[in-house]
């Protein structure tokens, strides 16, 4: 209770206490600065006391254990937390603009929507990918730093898959916001990461129509609805809505988590390359499933059925991983080209949800005069795709598995790191040829890859030919 | 200040040499071992020594029911236990059976209580096995955290003011913040028998600066230690046990 007494000017641990930025809900929220730290701080009290929520309590302690233990743009930076008199938690106050402030201003265009979506999609990957699951991704828990990245804020609800599941034991309620909340944890199920990408999905529905894809229900039997009623297909409501970005977020709201994307990492890749999209029957969809396909799925519902949990985040992580073939077309090239395929290959027949995306660089002049539609011939960035498309057409795996991109470059390692970075790219596979005087000198494209990647890379060479 | 836990040692040579040389490498300031020094593997004497030494110099160890059985009754044990505490007991030299004869049940310091079994009547060797025994030991003690042992498969059990009480596997290296505003109970793994189906031998590092508890496994020679317990005519299943880790 005393929390609630403190005033501008009050110091808690060198922490000084100046305006009140928000003051309802479970915390109150501080401005604050400390001698030690230059970056603005923001200090959140939960409100502990008699007749308030104990869910508030939880919820402070699951973001003290969780908070700490992340790292990265895509998260607050942890700065001290107490459990004292005057329990607190200190953050970096996050530069940017919340994206709730956009909810009054819906719908948005759909290339706003993509790019706003592939930035939550790379924070959540990033978040995964330190064993941590948000499991309350909404519009109010996204800050859009001025610096571009997209941050996750408020882990009040969140789990570490190497930490105690502290509001698993409080209550066998599904936990989460109603509108956003996936099928699995209104299950109770709290371990897949794909529970985030669905919540993206009705994110990105919001963003897309003006409209709640399943209403806001107060009850557990009411967020049950999206076990079995599908929502009405945005193109329905927004007939702007491209093909492509329809299929992509119907794909996130699919009940069954395994038909979603299967990382954050592969659903960002879709929303930044719509070309690349497939398109299945989701992107056609102009209405609801009639009564009898639902009824259907709600009669299967009726079993409880709610799939198969996941072993662990980062073992499920590992199992679909972005694989990067960097594909040097150069004619000389041939035997490489073939031991490059047949490496990337036996990477696929072991990883079934891999996602392939292969790069070839066109390389530019430092200052090229006129665009290469200019050079007379045939449009060299298309012939390069084409070239591409088939060196990749022996791999015979699903479109929906595989994408091609054409990067311009002065130097090739850089943009191929660069790229790799960008994408969250897990393994880049790379040939390298035999040496020569140049290369001894310069390095080669693949040394450099190696030297600069910042994920596996695997270098192949054509047996008997590197020297 | 660092400590490292150690319980359940078990006479199991290889594996508390391969746990002190492991936390040695993390420098702890301090060492307490849970009882269960010595049964059902071959080196009861060797063991019994190393950690009298470890105590002359500030550890502190405390008693479990093998301990126990070694230098007084054996009552209660299954035929397996009994037929290798019958084996140790003509091992153990009188210097080492009065080092164990005068261990003590239980440790406190500060919040924090150290025990063999359970907080629980210490001296009845009751098994924290779920959040029932759990929740039994937790009212048995005004601690905030205890450690015990005497399990031999790590498990975390935590309360929270609303006085529910969740259970947890704790991942080996993971840092397990002991939140100040719970009350956690620490079911250490087994140096020298895991029965977790991982044969790796288990310890723990208490950070009491801020709170952090951290399950360590370490692969040790199994086959070395298996295979004496067979050459000492000890019950086979004894040997068979530390290979499967069960």
């Amino acid at each position: 209770m005393a929390s609630r007494q403190l005033g501008a000017g009050t110091v808690i641990d060198g922490f000084e206490l100046h305006e009140l930025l928000h003051g309802g809900g479970m915390a109150a929220l501080w401005r604050v600065t400390h001698p030690d730290f230059d970056c603005p701080l923001v200090m959140k009290m939960p409100f502990i006391g008699w007749g308030d929520d104990p869910g508030a309590i939880v919820g402070f302690e699951v973001e003290q254990m969780i908070l700490p233990r992340l790292s990265g743009p895509h998260v607050p930076r942890f700065i001290a937390a107490a459990f004292s008199d005057h329990p607190y938690l200190v953050m970096e106050r996050i530069q940017g603009s919340s994206l709730k402030a956009l909810v009054a201003d819906l719908p948005r265009p759909p290339e706003e929507v993509a790019a706003i979506g592939a930035k939550i999609a790379f924070a959540l990957h990033d978040i995964h990918r330190q064993h941590v699951i948000h499991f309350d991704v909404k519009p109010s828990n996204v800050m859009m730093r001025d610096s571009g990245e997209a941050a996750l804020i408020d882990f009040g609800l969140s789990r570490h898959e190497r930490m105690p599941d502290l509001l698993a034991e409080e209550t066998r309620l599904p936990v989460g916001t109603a509108a956003y909340i996936a099928p699995e944890q209104v299950h109770g199920v709290r371990s897949d990461p794909r529970s985030d990408l669905f919540a993206l999905g009705v994110l990105l529905y919001v963003f897309l129509t003006g409209e709640q894809p399943f209403g806001e229900p107060t009850t557990t039997a009411g967020m049950r609805t999206r076990l079995y009623r599908d929502p009405v297909p945005p193109r329905a409501l927004r007939p702007d809505c491209p093909p492509w970005l329809q299929e992509v977020v119907l794909r996130c709201l699919e009940v069954d988590p395994r038909r979603r994307h299967q990382t954050g990492a592969q659903l960002a890749l879709d929303l930044k390359n719509p070309e690349q999209v497939r398109l299945t029957e989701r992107a056609e969809r102009q209405r609801q499933d009639r009564l009898a396909a639902v009824a259907k799925r709600w009669l299967r519902t009726r079993g409880g059925d709610a799939g198969l949990p996941i072993e662990t985040v980062s073992a499920h992580l590992a199992q679909a991983p972005i694989i990067m073939a960097a594909v040097d077309l150069a004619p000389e090239f041939g035997s490489l080209a073939d031991a490059l395929r047949l490496t990337v290959q036996r990477i696929l027949s072991i990883q079934p949800a891999a996602r392939l995306t292969c790069v070839n660089v066109l390389k530019t002049a430092l200052l090229s005069i006129g665009g290469p539609e200019n050079t007379g011939g045939a449009n060299p960035y298309l012939q390069r795709l084409v070239e591409l498309k088939a060196w990749a057409r022996p791999l015979a795996i699903d479109e929906d598995r595989i994408s091609f991109h054409i990067l311009e470059a002065v130097d090739p390692a850089a943009a191929l790191v660069d790229y790799a970075n960008r994408n969250h790219v897990d393994h880049i596979v790379i040939g390298a040829r035999g040496s020569s005087t140049v290369r001894r000198y310069l390095g080669s494209i693949s040394s450099h890859v190696v030297a600069e990647a910042s994920c596996s890379v695997t270098v192949v060479r054509v047996p008997g030919k590197a020297h | 200040m660092l400590l490292a836990l150690l319980t359940d040692i078990h006479a199991n040579r290889e594996a508390l040499d391969a746990c002190l040389a492991h936390a040695a490498g993390r420098k702890p300031d301090r060492y307490i071992f849970l009882g269960d020094l010595v049964g059902y593997g071959a080196d009861p004497g060797y063991v019994a020594d190393v950690v009298k030494d470890f105590v002359a110099q500030g550890a502190i160890a405390l008693k479990g029911n093998h301990d126990e059985a070694a230098v007084g009754s054996a009552a209660g044990m299954n035929e397996t236990a009994h037929a290798a505490i019958v084996w140790t007991r003509a091992q153990l030299d009188e210097q080492q059976r009065r080092f164990l004869a005068g261990l003590p049940l239980s440790h406190e310091e500060g919040d924090r209580l150290f025990v063999h079994a359970s907080a629980f009547a210490p001296d009845r060797w009751g098994y924290v096995t779920d959040e029932f025994e759990a929740a039994k030991s937790f009212g048995a003690t005004r601690c905030r955290c205890t450690f015990c042992g005497h399990l031999h498969v790590p498990a975390v059990y935590h309360v929270a003011l609303t006085g529910r009480c969740g259970a947890f596997t704790p991942v080996p290296e993971a840092a397990i913040p002991l939140l100040p505003q719970r009350r956690w109970l620490a079911v250490l793994g087994a140096v020298g028998q895991p029965r977790d189906r991982n044969p790796d031998a288990c310890y723990a590092l208490l950070d009491t600066r801020n709170a952090h508890l951290t399950y360590y496994r370490v692969p040790y020679d199994v086959e070395g230690a298996a295979r004496k317990v067979r050459e000492a005519g000890l019950p086979i299943s004894l040997s068979a046990r530390l290979l499967a880790g069960r």
